[in-house]
């Protein structure tokens, strides 16, 4: 196989210090930090309401040691996790189903398009009367965020799947089962894993917003109670911690991705 | 056989088009006759083929021997039975690779046997393993599609095609968009193939050296609407190799498909004053 063998962890660290890129990306962080706390300290006067970097660090050091912040963690990790699988088990087959037949795409394409132009955070008042719990309701906003954009590459992924593909599976004798197990399904997972790429990073968004209107809980909470409270290096530690959140939900997403397409990690 | 007259003589057929037409109709448009009244024979055991001007219903032609379209009138048969969709016994090589991205050579390659269960497993390696054995692929069996280059990808596809014993093997501009050099070494390649199996092809290409290499018979075909309008028999000696193409008959032959192609390239463009002019083919054809 080509497949390389993963490579001992010495090496690995070895090599990333050794590489001119990832250097440049540390001076790039270094430089972004440096920059905030030279504007803030002064040279530039609308900064003066924005803390510190060094000010964020002592609040994170305190938030560390804070069971809150990571109750913050889990709960809108969670909402995250059950509403972008949810989005996944029922979008993928809907936008399969509708790009592999057409009377299907017919009949559920129009209310499809219908609601997907309303805008997740639109579902929060309809959300909290319909579902029984707060939760549910954050959970199900966030399965919006990701539902119809999964539902659309999918649906994409299928319309270009190049008709030889299909044509040559037909003359070797499959069924049609058989051309979608073995032909359809494969040559969707890409525009899948760019479904979920996407996907992931509106859950974050959404779950976030649907913290702060409904939620008792998690990262957007925290943050919105910091703005409250007139805390401003917690709202900076809140915004850290979200885009951490997302950069390593991305990663999972990505690592997943690629475990699905072997013939894609052959270089 | 056609309404030209200057036809074939119909031979032991194994794939037969009887005046087939396909039309395509969009709303708002005069409809466009990719085949009119097509018709021609694919001599069993022999190396047929198609030649034509870019558009000219060649791949229309070719998606109805393999049963993916079906003909408005007229009707294709495969020794004497009439196409009514695809089927292992026709084998379609497409322009572009349709190797599937997602599973190795030997995957692929096995693909047709053990989808319809023809043969175990086992045995439809076996058999897949002598065919790419014998177009050097061996040591890429277990290597993806976009690992190979695109001679490879070719010769990956025909023996997924041959794998599966087809009865004809209908080639649509397969070598189309290799380099030179490869596409040369693959023609040979087919040329050893059809020689050692004597195997039913259609060979469709716009390129006359190409044919005039390959064939036993050329077909050219008219630009729209599609129609055969003139047959040559390639009477080079067999084996064939590149020799051939030095050879004093190659290049009475060629000028004659020239010929008749040309004047189909001058009609696909429009009227050009140079092909008005009599005999302007036959000097081009024999100068170089």
């Amino acid at each position: 196989m080509a497949v390389k063998r993963k490579a001992s962890l010495a090496t690995r660290i070895n090599k990333r210090l050794t590489n001119k890129s990832f250097w440049r990306g540390v001076t790039a962080v270094a430089g972004f930090f440096a920059l905030w706390q030279v504007s803030c300290m002064g040279a530039l006067p609308f900064m003066s309401a924005i803390p510190t970097p060094v000010e964020v660090a002592h609040a994170f050091w305190k938030f560390v040691f804070d069971p809150k912040y990571w109750a913050g963690w889990r709960d809108s990790s969670l909402r995250v996790f059950y509403g972008f699988v949810a989005a996944q088990i029922l979008g993928i087959p809907l936008g399969l189903g509708m790009g592999w037949n057409r009377n299907f795409k017919n009949l559920t394409f129009p209310v499809f398009e219908l609601l997907r132009p309303i805008p997740p955070l639109a579902w929060v008042p309809v959300s909290i009367l319909f579902w029984p719990t707060n939760e549910l309701s954050i959970a199900f906003i966030t399965f919006i965020g990701a539902f119809f954009t999964i539902v659309v590459n999918v649906l994409g992924g299928v319309g270009s799947i190049k008709k030889e593909l299909v044509y040559s599976a037909v003359s070797f004798g499959a069924s049609p089962s058989q051309v979608f197990w073995r032909v359809v399904l494969p040559a969707t997972i890409p525009s899948i894993a760019t479904g979920m790429m996407v996907g992931i990073g509106i859950t974050w968004n959404v779950v976030i917003a649907a913290e702060m209107i409904a939620g008792n809980t998690g990262l957007g909470r925290l943050t919105w109670e910091a703005y409250l409270a007139g805390y401003t290096p917690g709202i900076i530690v809140g915004m850290i911690s979200i885009g951490l959140a997302g950069y390593v939900s991305s990663g999972l997403v990505k690592w997943v991705s690629e475990l699905l397409m072997p013939w894609k990690r052959i270089f | 056989m056609n309404g030209n007259g200057n036809a074939c003589k119909v031979g032991s057929a194994q794939v037969e088009v009887r005046n087939v037409t396909r039309v395509f109709r969009i709303p708002g448009q005069p409809p466009v006759f990719a085949l009119k009244d097509c018709t021609l024979t694919v001599e069993q055991g022999k190396l047929t083929v198609l030649v034509g001007p870019s558009g000219c219903g060649k791949t229309t032609l070719a998606s109805i021997l393999a049963g993916y379209d079906t003909p408005d009138a007229g009707q294709a048969t495969i020794n004497g039975q009439a196409i009514k969709g695809p089927g292992p016994d026709r084998m379609m090589v497409f322009q572009e690779t349709a190797l599937w991205p997602w599973m190795t050579v030997m995957k692929n390659t096995t693909f047709g046997p053990t989808m319809s269960r023809r043969l175990a497993r086992g045995e439809a390696e076996g058999r897949a393993m002598g065919l790419l054995n014998k177009v050097g692929l061996q040591d890429f069996k277990d290597k993806y599609p976009a690992q190979l280059s695109g001679g490879m990808q070719r010769r990956a596809e025909l023996c997924r095609a041959l794998v599966n014993d087809p009865a004809v093997m209908i080639l649509d501009e397969p070598f189309r968009g290799l380099d030179v050099m490869t596409r040369e070494l693959m023609q040979e390649y087919l040329v050893k193939l059809y020689e050692d199996t004597g195997m039913t092809m259609l060979f469709i290409t716009a390129e006359i050296e190409e044919a005039l290499f390959l064939a036993d018979r050329i077909l050219v075909m008219t630009n729209l609407p599609g129609t055969v309008k003139k047959c040559v028999e390639v009477d080079l000696p067999r084996p064939r190799d590149f020799k051939v193409l030095a050879s004093q008959r190659y290049l009475e032959i060629r000028s004659e498909v020239m010929e008749a192609l040309y004047e189909e390239g001058a009609k696909s463009f429009g009227k050009l004053d140079v092909f008005d002019f009599p005999g302007a083919c036959a000097p081009a054809a024999t100068q170089d």
